[in-house]
């Protein structure tokens, strides 16, 4: 076994949960500005040069880039040689998280009720955490704060065996196209299929974290990835859906197993501000 | 891309000849709020109580700014989604608000309100917090702190940017393609 101590993995956490804030990777960064150079429209050429020169900003004077600065969710994968002595994992990440919401100029999204009272937990806790089991001794953390605005634009549907793929790809596009302009595009589209229902939307959230230069291993899926992108970006929907061709700056699909009955599909838009940050320990 | 500056109070006169797709830059006060800020305002009118600030010929902001430690006064402040507010904008409308600030989409009934007063609907960029608080010189809690980051926030803005999305007419840049 290989001990880590609460201490050492606070100050990491500490550290993946404030650099989302600041900087986005720089792959994304690229792609927004290659897409900018291929971009017609004057008004979405404008608002994509705010969108880079606003990440300059974050990065070089310490702002948030976005206001939302999110619920917590955090992806960890266990090594199965880890065994820390002192407290839980989940309630480690907990404290971290609220340390440095509490520390940094960030906002705290989080109520305790959904329905009734909506009343601010004042930490932005607690927050939402996925768990791998594997084998090592390594601890790899994510932090992704996720936004409401595309969230809220995320959507999942139970398809039948026998339903063509073209009415899969229309689920997906009309999605986006639903989504318009409230997510702020250009955004991120993140798509699980197979699995059960739960497992698909947790596939979709993974999808997002898909190296921006990667594709789906699989022939066929990378095609099917890049002919939704296509599609999408003719929408017209544009940066912030005032117009223009950049609407999607990626589609990633992550597919699994499923029952002989089931094929479900579940889309998680990200906006174009993608905040995760990664640790290993 | 047309560029045009104003200054508020922003009255019908300033906005006539506005059109989808005009950038306007905003210098002077305008106000915040979202979500909570809106049940707020909605319920002080049922009740014809007095509002935190003068609706007629105002512009309101839909977002929940960060406050910055001093002495930067926000570190980010973009637009939240304005489609939540739909349900009840038509009020507010109704009551003389005549410029409105977020990003996405309107629902027909707000469309339908904005033509009917006279009001204007522009959006600025989504994830562009950090950017747009540099536009915030100055700016304080006016109503409901216990909301946090959701009260209505005083803001003095100077060339802010934003985009005609949904003009007098009732024209849309959202139903353009």
């Amino acid at each position: 076994m290989r001990e880590i101590k609460r201490e050492v993995i606070v100050e990491a956490v500490k550290a993946i949960c404030s650099d989302a804030h600041y900087e986005l990777d720089t792959a994304l960064v690229d792609k927004l500005k290659s897409f900018r150079a291929e971009e017609e429209h004057k008004l979405a050429i404008d608002v994509l040069d705010t969108i880079i020169e606003n990440q300059e900003i974050a990065k070089n004077e310490r702002k948030p880039l976005c206001q939302d600065t999110g619920i917590g969710i955090f992806f960890v994968e266990m090594g199965r040689e880890v065994y820390i002595p002192d407290g839980s994992l989940s309630e480690i990440l907990e404290e971290a998280m609220s340390e440095v919401y509490l520390e940094e100029p960030f906002r705290f999204s989080v109520v305790s009720d959904p329905l009734f009272g909506r009343v601010n937990t004042g930490n932005n806790t607690p927050p939402m955490i996925h768990w791998d089991i594997v084998d090592g001794d390594q601890l790899t953390i994510t932090f992704m704060p996720k936004g409401g605005g595309a969230e809220n634009t995320s959507a999942l549907k139970m398809f039948n065996p026998l339903d063509p793929l073209s009415e899969i790809s229309d689920f997906i596009v009309n999605t986006v196209k639903e989504a318009g302009g409230k997510p702020c595009p250009p955004i991120l589209v993140g798509v699980g299929i197979g699995g059960s229902f739960d497992y698909a939307a947790l596939l979709a959230k993974k999808a997002l974290l898909t190296p921006l230069n990667e594709s789906n291993p699989n022939p066929k899926w990378a095609e099917l990835e890049q002919s939704l992108l296509e599609r999408i970006n003719s929408l017209g929907i544009g940066p912030m859906g005032l117009g223009g061709k950049t609407t999607a700056l990626s589609v990633k699909i992550k597919e699994y197993p499923c029952h002989i009955a089931s094929l479900p599909v579940a889309i998680n838009i990200q906006c174009h501000s993608h905040r995760h940050k990664t640790v290993i320990i | 891309m047309r560029e045009i500056y104003l200054k508020t109070p922003i009255t019908k006169e300033k906005i006539v000849d506005l059109k989808c797709g005009d950038k306007v830059n905003i210098t002077g006060t305008i106000y915040t709020g979202r979500d909570q800020a809106h049940r707020k305002i909605v319920e002080l009118l049922n009740a014809n109580e007095e509002l935190p600030f003068d609706l007629q010929d105002s512009t309101l902001y839909y977002t929940g700014p960060i406050l910055a430690k001093p002495p930067a006064l926000f570190s980010s402040a973009g637009p939240t989604t304005s489609s939540r507010m739909d349900r009840l904008t038509a009020k507010l409308l109704d009551n003389g608000l005549r410029c409105m600030i977020g990003k996405g989409p309107r629902s027909k009934a707000v469309v339908e309100s904005i033509i009917k007063n006279g009001a204007i609907y522009f959006s600025t960029i989504g994830g562009a917090g950090a950017f747009l608080a540099t536009k915030i010189k100055r700016g304080r809690v006016l109503a409901f702190p216990e909301l946090g980051t959701e009260a209505i926030y005083e803001l003095y803005v100077e060339e802010f940017p934003c985009y005609v999305a949904i003009d007098m007419k009732g024209n849309s840049l959202y139903e353009l393609r």
